[in-house]
């Protein structure tokens, strides 16, 4: 079989999951090509987050595949999946409150640290010099999202308001540069004008890494129109639609299952 | 970090403050009538107490961190400093003996339970095991006795290898479950087992090292020291090591992965955290401090015995970390010191030291849930 156009990042087919008698994904198809970004949209309960959680490996799926960078990665661990590129937020807020903000976006940075024992715990020079890297890293992805937060690196998460433990998340996820980010409704509880500078930050991280793809679940429809290439809607856990935001905003079936909801 | 530069907490009042202690310390170990004692202890904690309502604790605490080399020096001297007042006094030394060895294992637990969040209700099993591994080969081979408490700790880390694959498909107070049902089987295994003693135990000759015997006692000039001196110093060196471990792990990647797997197990995965090897890792870690621990205590003790290992000596080990903070160094030192020494100088209340210690847990989660010396945030290097 010879392919004339190259094989999108993700290629998701098929994919199947229940929990107990509620069919969450039914034979869901959904890709996403290199650089891209695309909107994951639906009614409350349609799938969305379960998606991701089931592509993260989180949960195994009951049925389909889930081709990254032309590997199967159908019930890997999420360990294997995010080894492979693939990276994260989510939608209720998961950091560690009690470790510091350097500590949380360091946990997204596992793949790029040395973690063996010797290293760690012997070889102290060698390790301060990778840690020195890593608070430079940290710092200068944490002054694309907000700039303040570069001076209390070392301060507990705990303490912060919610806007900015969403951007500390988004670092955490980003940290380890990944080809491929999930995004969970990461505007959920931020005004408009928030939502929009933390949409414009992700943008800017995208335009230094400028393959990164992602997939963004979003119930403000304005940042759907105004970051994706691509929207599927789900509803019962089935795609019913997918084409860019306008064409899919017309469509007929989606605006019933939104049912009242404004598209 | 541009913050709050400039002005670096003074060294002074953490010197005062350690002073201090030392000079309570010795007076305390030093006491023999039971009033004389519980009006120390009074004080201690009236002066504490206050202390912490007048707002003079943080500034303690503020000194101590940064000067924190200087102070682990001066801690260990002052450890140095008590056994030279006591060094004629067997039984003090032995406390002192039995205060870092019991320290060792916390601070073994703390890896455990305070990092990695993998609970150890089996602490004093593996610290028995540590104890007759050296009881058998000091009795049975010929092995250098600094061979044989290596030995005593690789062999407590084997046997808790035998626990992993359960705790690391179970987890929460199944895992616990797993521990418990492991520290009763560990128990009547020695009592029934004849080669081990039985109920009776072993007895085991005392140590040598380098030809140099440390039943002995030492004479230096016109000093007449307690053999349990050399004791002291080996438990002392075990104790530096154990904290200098501990505290690097938790200064390190793995300290973090530890923190990131018992804080959400399924996140740190998102992120590639591979949370069955560092449970494993923490576990057998955690699990070799004890069993240097036990290994030591067993040559100390001159005999081992399957009651010297109970679960409630577990629970106890537990209850350390709880009163001290869990996952801070300091703190599970700190908070050993209070559970070996007071029930060992208030000799009324040695029958009630369960009791003792259950209230003790009680006020603290009342009223300071993190424990006595929360455990702060995590600093990589001094700054
Ligand atoms: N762990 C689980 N156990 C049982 N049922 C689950 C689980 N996770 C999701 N579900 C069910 O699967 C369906 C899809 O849920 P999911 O969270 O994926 O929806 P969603 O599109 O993300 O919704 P929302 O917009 O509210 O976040 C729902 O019916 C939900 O109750
Ligand atoms: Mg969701």
């Amino acid at each position: 079989m010879t392919n004339v156009a190259p094989a999108p990042l993700l290629q998701v087919e098929g994919l199947t999951k229940t929990f107990g008698g509620v069919l969450a994904l039914d034979a869901l198809a959904l890709s996403a090509g290199s650089g891209e970004v695309v909107g994951l949209i639906g009614p409350n309960g349609s799938g969305k987050t379960t998606f991701f959680n089931v592509t993260t490996g989180i949960y195994k799926p009951d049925a389909g595949s889930i081709v990254f960078k032309g590997k199967n990665l159908a019930g890997a661990s999420p360990q294997t999946i995010h080894r492979a590129g693939i990276s994260r937020t989510f939608q209720r807020s998961r950091l560690s409150l009690p470790l510091s903000i350097f500590d949380n976006i360091m946990i997204g940075a596992h793949t790029r640290r040395f973690n063996g024992l010797v290293f760690n715990l012997v070889c102290r020079g060698a390790f301060k010099h990778e840690y020195e890297r890593m608070v430079e890293a940290a710092r200068a992805l944490l002054k694309v999202f907000e700039p303040e937060l570069t001076d209390r690196l070392f301060e507990p998460v705990m303490g912060l308001p919610m806007i900015d433990r969403r951007r500390i998340e988004i670092c955490r996820a980003l940290i380890s540069e990944p080809s491929l980010l999930f995004l969970d409704e990461p505007s959920a509880g931020m005004t408009h004008e928030e939502t929009h500078a933390l949409m414009d930050n992700i943008l800017r991280v995208r335009a230094v890494h400028s393959s990164l793809a992602i997939v963004i679940v979003e119930h403000q429809m304005g940042v759907i129109e105004r970051i994706t290439d691509r929207c599927a809607v789900l509803n019962f856990g089935r795609k019913i639609a997918e084409g860019t935001y306008r064409e899919v905003a017309g469509n007929a079936e989606v605006q019933e299952a939104y049912l009242g909801a404004e598209l | 970090m541009a913050r709050e530069q400039g002005k670096r907490a003074s060294i002074l009042p953490g010197a005062a403050v350690l002073a201090v202690v030392t000079a309570y310390v010795i007076a305390i170990l030093g006491a023999d009538k039971q009033n004389t004692i519980l009006i120390l202890f009074g004080a201690g904690a009236a002066v504490v107490v206050l202390a912490g309502l007048f707002g003079l604790l943080k500034p303690i605490g503020r000194s101590f961190a940064a000067h924190e080399t200087a102070f682990n020096w001066l801690a260990i001297l002052a450890m140095l400093l008590i056994a030279g007042v006591f060094r004629e006094e067997h039984f003090v030394l032995l406390l002192l003996v039995t205060l870092m060895l019991y320290a060792v294992a916390a601070l073994g637990l703390t890896i455990q339970f305070g990092y990695a969040g993998v609970v150890n209700f089996a602490g004093a099993s593996f610290f028995g095991i540590g104890a007759y591994t050296s009881a058998v080969l000091t009795v049975h081979t010929a092995l250098p006795h600094l061979a044989i408490i290596f030995l005593g700790g690789v062999t407590a880390a084997l046997a808790g290898a035998i626990l992993l694959p359960p705790i690391l498909r179970t987890s929460g107070h199944y895992a616990a479950v797993v521990t418990i049902a492991f520290a009763l089987l560990f128990r009547s295994f020695i009592e029934v087992n004849d080669v081990l003693g039985g109920p009776q135990g072993l007895h085991l000759p005392g140590m040598q090292v380098f030809g140099w015997s440390f039943n002995d006692n030492i004479t230096v000039g016109r000093w007449d020291i307690s053999f349990y001196m050399s004791y002291f110093l080996l438990s002392l060196a075990l104790l530096i090591f154990a904290f200098g471990l501990v505290q690097r792990l938790e200064r390190s990647w793995i300290g973090l992965n530890f923190d990131a797997l018992r804080l959400d197990e399924t996140a740190a995965s998102c992120f590639g955290i591979g949370v069955a090897r560092w449970k494993a890792v923490a576990f057998l870690l955690g699990n070799m401090l004890i069993g240097f621990a036990g290994a030591v205590s067993g040559m100390v003790a001159g005999f081992v015995a399957p009651s010297n290992y109970t679960f409630a000596d577990s629970l106890i080990l537990v209850s350390i970390l709880l009163l001290g903070g869990i996952g801070n160094a300091w703190g599970a030192i700190v908070a050993t010191a209070f559970v070996v020494i007071v029930p060992e100088k208030l000799q009324t209340i040695q029958e009630y030291r369960f009791l003792l210690y259950a209230v003790m847990v009680i006020l603290v989660l009342l009223f300071q849930p993190e424990g006595l010396l929360p455990r702060p945030v995590r600093r990589y290097f001094q700054s």
